[in-house]
């Protein structure tokens, strides 16, 4: 349903163009769940807003395709994104607090998505309104509320309710729970995924928290430095990561259930995007780092289903990418 | 009257932790780099550009008068009433006088006017406005209702009765009494600012960590909110100009200095539009909407580099994938 | 100190026992509270409405001890924080730092020594550090008020021994650096070095890495058990992630709405959670390594807004084992088993609670 191709978004800045997203591919089935997860500066949200084409200058599209439902989104008009924007394809943003328009109360900013897309009937408005906040678990009489003063979680689910008013085919999050508590989180999360399977639409869901996706997601994708680091089933992914990055990040969790060992984390920092590219970008931080990797820039290979950035694997793989 | 919203820009990253960040080693305290960030800014920015050149055009002239214009602007030796030419660039007022050496010294007064009122404006509203801000409580009350009070009262009814009372004045008086009457609007800004940024962890860090709390105003507030006190010092040159410009015109500056203002007055005293003699009321009108022009290009300007948010569009220089 | 009661009328005389536990090497508690309460007055000048942000918490902290104080936003954590850092006054209660009453701290001078000894590390990192200065500024500015004996030299000397504590090498030339230069969890490090520099007893923590990067939090909280082992300080860790909370502390506290649910030894707690709101937050909590488990019963309750309550458990209405007696008694804390406190009339009465997960 989408296929993103070699997609790759760069921003101009002083120093020259700097390429936020590289070369990204993935593919889309109705009804997938596929989690993104990463730190700051991964690239995600830039993904996110690639997808979706709400990049806005100094931030383009430089190079590769996004193909949704057998259609190109790269280049469309406005006016023909319109038609798409929020019928086949929603997004729901990170902070609810900042999305949601705080001078006006929910049902008047349901009513203002549902008229910009064409309904008109007040009955109808109305109606829909009702149904997706119920839908959320939300009583409908909050359709009079304000976002202040609704609860955190209330928020983000009203979000959730408004990315679902025309039933698309695919929404997209942007971290809709960092902002919640952990009983908060997982009961948002128990909903979408309960959504997911009444109502088939794909979701793509990005999150720097993996143990979040791990439960709920189909695939999962690992992004480093605008590229993808690993990719595959989620169970996979988990069971066996193979990037270090992943079992890095993996491990930088502290459990609650098991024996309690000391953890080291990543040391370092992520890497400045703007400086040259020396092979690949995760090495000066990478545990199992060999003197091929400052010099040759790994290809995404594939190993046993998951593909991997990274020279370890580049003998062992299927094929290369 | 309404004044150019200025300098109200977020301070510093929000949140997420830029992707792109210095090569590390570098030290640069934020003044120097600033400066440099200015500088770089100001080439590129064309509205800072244009209101830099004029502003320094303007500077030179009020340093180095005599060099430009030979003549001495109150010596009324000349033949009255002719018109522009090479001997007299533009021409002579109704008393014999040069007007372009006139126009050329008066530079000096009207800037040491704009220069000297913005900053004593500026500065007692940074005082009263972050203390207020700050202090909150009782100190807030009196200072917002000194404040609130200044503001109501019509600006330039005010100015009249004041300067009125004062005899007419010199460049001093004029100072005073614009200072007076205009630190009240940007006070009011800088409380907004300095409320807004009040619960920031730093302060309340200085706070826990035992500070006084005038130390904490001057020290760790103030020194955060430069960009707003740049911008609001701008405005209130601007507006200086304007209201000693317009107090010298109806006669209420003094009448003997060499001022744009004070050409003003002897202009409508003579009726120069109406007997053949334009120049005399056009050119220092001129001159104070070019200086005016200066500092309000230099203010957006200002805004546009504090915060990326307003700079005007570019074509994006990134090759689009088709 | 006159006891005042606010609203609990349970007919028990005397304070029961709870949070006055010895620290694990024995020695007596660096710091009490009794009965700690703080409302806040919300409304507008004429209302009388009173936001209960914290009721009656009494705990205590050891030496050389992590305190991880737990609970999701609302449960009143943070207020403790500033109550103890004294940026708060409690409005009924005590607390007590080394034996002496916070109450009877007013001068500057003895202000000062308090907050040298017990300061604060700050959630946010791009907010708690001054960006027009230098990140020695704020060390250089705390030892000056707080260690006035010190010369410019020695105060120096000092902030480069502290960054070289929490990791900031080579220190000379990261004091030089200015905060955007910095990453996020290197001013954290700046943070904790600015407390460390006053020589503290106990550093209050508040939330210090929930803004930070994953993979960088685990070297903030292996930093917080080295000051514990190296430099013998106490720290109360204030967290809502119960995983790091038991990857650093000691001992956890759960607070809800305003009151302690459950504390006790960290390990104890979480092998056998005895409050229900504490088996509700074990069993949100995501394990990528644990199996899959996701079941439709979830808790779709939020944390209430206390604004005059009226007495009785505050969780009972989320509480799947909520009595009558729940409703109109507020449960008190009391050991269960040794150093393992529970706020539960349920869980008192010697039931196995199983609420959750």
């Amino acid at each position: 349903m989408l296929a993103v191709h070699d997609l790759s978004v760069a921003y101009a800045t002083d120093r020259g163009a700097v390429a936020a997203v590289d070369r990204v591919s993935f593919d889309l089935h109705p009804g997938e769940f596929l989690g993104i997860v990463g730190e700051s500066g991964c690239g995600k949200s830039t993904l996110l807003f690639a997808i979706a084409q709400l990049l806005a200058p100094p931030a383009d599209i430089t190079s590769g395709s996004v193909v949704f439902k057998g259609e190109s989104m790269v280049g469309l008009t406005d006016k023909q994104l319109t038609a798409v924007r929020w019928r086949d394809l929603s997004v729901v943003m990170q902070s609810a607090m900042n999305a949601l328009n705080p001078v006006k109360s929910i049902g008047a900013q349901f009513k203002d998505a549902m008229r910009a897309h064409g309904v008109r009937s007040a009955d109808e408005i109305g109606e829909r309104s009702a149904e997706v906040l119920s839908m959320v678990s939300i009583d409908p009489v909050h359709l009079k509320s304000y976002p202040h003063q609704l609860s955190g979680g209330m928020r983000q689910r009203s979000m959730i309710a408004m990315a679902l008013l025309f039933t698309p085919d695919l929404v997209i999050m942007d971290e809709p729970t960092s902002a919640l508590d952990v009983v908060a989180q997982r009961s948002l999360m128990v909903q979408i995924k309960e959504l997911q399977q009444q109502l088939g639409f794909a979701i793509i869901f990005v999150t720097h928290d993996m143990s979040l996706v791990s439960h709920f997601s189909h695939r999962l994708m690992v992004m480093y430095a605008g590229q993808v680091a690993e990719w595959g089933a989620t169970r996979q992914v988990f069971d066996t990561p193979r990037h270090p990055y992943s079992i890095g990040l993996m491990e930088a969790f502290p459990s609650i259930r098991g024996a309690r060992v000391p953890l080291t984390g990543i040391p370092g920092r992520p890497p400045d995007l703007s400086g040259p590219q020396e092979g690949c970008w995760f090495a000066p931080r990478c545990p199992k780092v060999m003197p091929a990797c400052t010099q040759t820039e790994p290809d995404l290979y594939q190993v046993d289903g998951v593909a991997v950035r990274c020279l370890l694997h580049a003998d062992r793989s299927d094929h290369s990418d | 009257m309404s004044m150019p919203i200025s300098g109200v820009s977020t301070l510093g990253p929000p949140g997420q932790e830029p992707a792109t960040s210095p090569a590390a080693g570098q030290s640069v305290p934020p003044a120097t780099h600033a400066l440099a960030r200015m500088a770089r800014a100001v080439r590129s920015n064309r509205k800072a550009t244009a209101g830099t050149v004029l502003l320094v055009v303007f500077i030179l002239v009020s340093l180095f008068p005599g060099v430009i214009a030979h003549d001495s602007p109150s010596a009324d030796a000349y033949t009255p009433r002719l018109g522009p030419s090479t001997a007299h660039l533009l021409g002579t007022t109704a008393y014999g006088q040069d007007m372009f050496a006139q126009l050329v010294w008066g530079t000096r007064n009207v800037l040491i006017i704009a220069f000297v009122a913005g900053l004593a404006t500026t500065g007692i509203a940074v005082l009263v406005g972050v203390a207020a801000a700050y202090l909150g409580g009782l100190w807030d009350g009196s200072l917002s209702v000194l404040t609130d009070v200044l503001l109501v009262i019509p600006l330039f009814p005010l100015l009249i009765v004041i300067a009125g009372y004062a005899h007419g004045g010199s460049t001093l008086v004029l100072i005073l009494v614009i200072t007076l009457t205009s630190w009240s609007y940007t006070a009011r800004q800088l409380r907004s600012q300095a409320l807004s940024l009040r619960n920031r962890d730093f302060l309340e860090a200085a706070r826990v960590r035992g500070e006084r709390r005038l130390y904490i105003i001057v020290v760790e507030v103030i020194p955060t909110m430069i960009s707003l006190i740049v911008a609001s010092f701008l405005t209130n040159a601007l507006y200086a100009v304007l209201f000693a410009s317009s107090l010298q015109y109806i006669g209420l500056g003094d009448p003997n200095s060499e001022s744009w203002g004070t050409m003003l007055y002897w202009a409508q005293n003579n009726a120069a539009l109406q007997t053949g003699q334009p120049l005399w009321a056009l050119a220092p009108g001129a001159c104070i909407a070019a200086l005016g022009a200066a500092f309000a290009l230099l203010n957006y300007a200002f805004d546009e580099i504090g915060n990326p948010a307003l700079r005007p569009v570019r074509r994006a220089r990134v090759k689009r994938a088709r | 100190m006159t006891d005042q009661a606010t609203g609990t009328p349970d007919g028990s005389g005397g304070t029961p026992r709870r949070e006055d536990v010895p620290s694990p090497n024995g020695s007596p508690p660096l710091l009490t509270t009794t009965r700690l309460t703080r409302h806040f007055h919300i409304g507008g000048g004429l209302s009388r409405r009173t936001l209960h942000a914290v009721d009656d918490v009494s705990l205590a902290i050891g030496e050389r001890e992590i305190v991880a104080l737990a609970g999701e936003s609302g449960s009143g954590k943070s207020t403790i924080a500033r109550l103890l850092a004294k940026v708060y006054k409690p409005t009924s209660g005590e607390i007590y730092f080394q034996g002496t009453p916070l109450s009877s701290i007013r001068s500057r001078r003895e202000t000062l020594r308090y907050t040298g000894l017990v300061p604060m590390v700050f959630q946010d990192p791009f907010s708690s550090i001054n960006p027009v200065f230098r990140v020695s500024h704020g060390i250089l500015r705390g030892l000056k008020l707080h260690r006035p004996e010190l010369s410019k030299d020695q105060r120096l000397q000092e902030a480069a021994r502290v960054f070289e504590t929490v990791g900031l090498t080579p220190a000379a030339e990261v004091l030089k650096r200015f905060p955007h230069e910095l990453s996020g969890g290197q001013r954290q490090r700046v943070g904790f070095a600015q407390a460390l520099a006053l020589r503290p007893k106990l550093i209050l923590a508040d939330e210090p890495v929930s803004m930070l990067d994953v993979s960088i939090r685990i070297g903030l909280l292996n930093l917080m058990a080295g000051l514990r082992d190296a430099e013998g300080v106490s720290i109360l860790y204030i967290t809502h992630d119960i995983a790091s909370a038991r990857y650093v502390a000691d001992r956890l506290i759960v607070m809800y709405a305003g009151h302690i649910a459950e504390s006790g030894p960290v390990e104890d707690v979480l092998a056998s959670p005895k409050h229900p709101y504490t088996q509700l937050l074990l069993s949100a909590v995501p394990d990528p390594r644990a199996p899959l488990d996701v079941t439709a019963e979830t808790d779709r309750g939020e944390p209430p807004r206390v604004v005059d309550p009226a007495p009785g458990c505050r969780f009972r209405w989320r509480c799947p084992l909520a009595i009558d007696t729940c409703h109109q008694v507020t449960p008190e804390l009391r050991d269960l088993l040794p150093g393992h406190h529970v706020a539960c009339h349920v869980a008192q009465a010697g039931a196995d609670v199983r609420a959750f997960g």
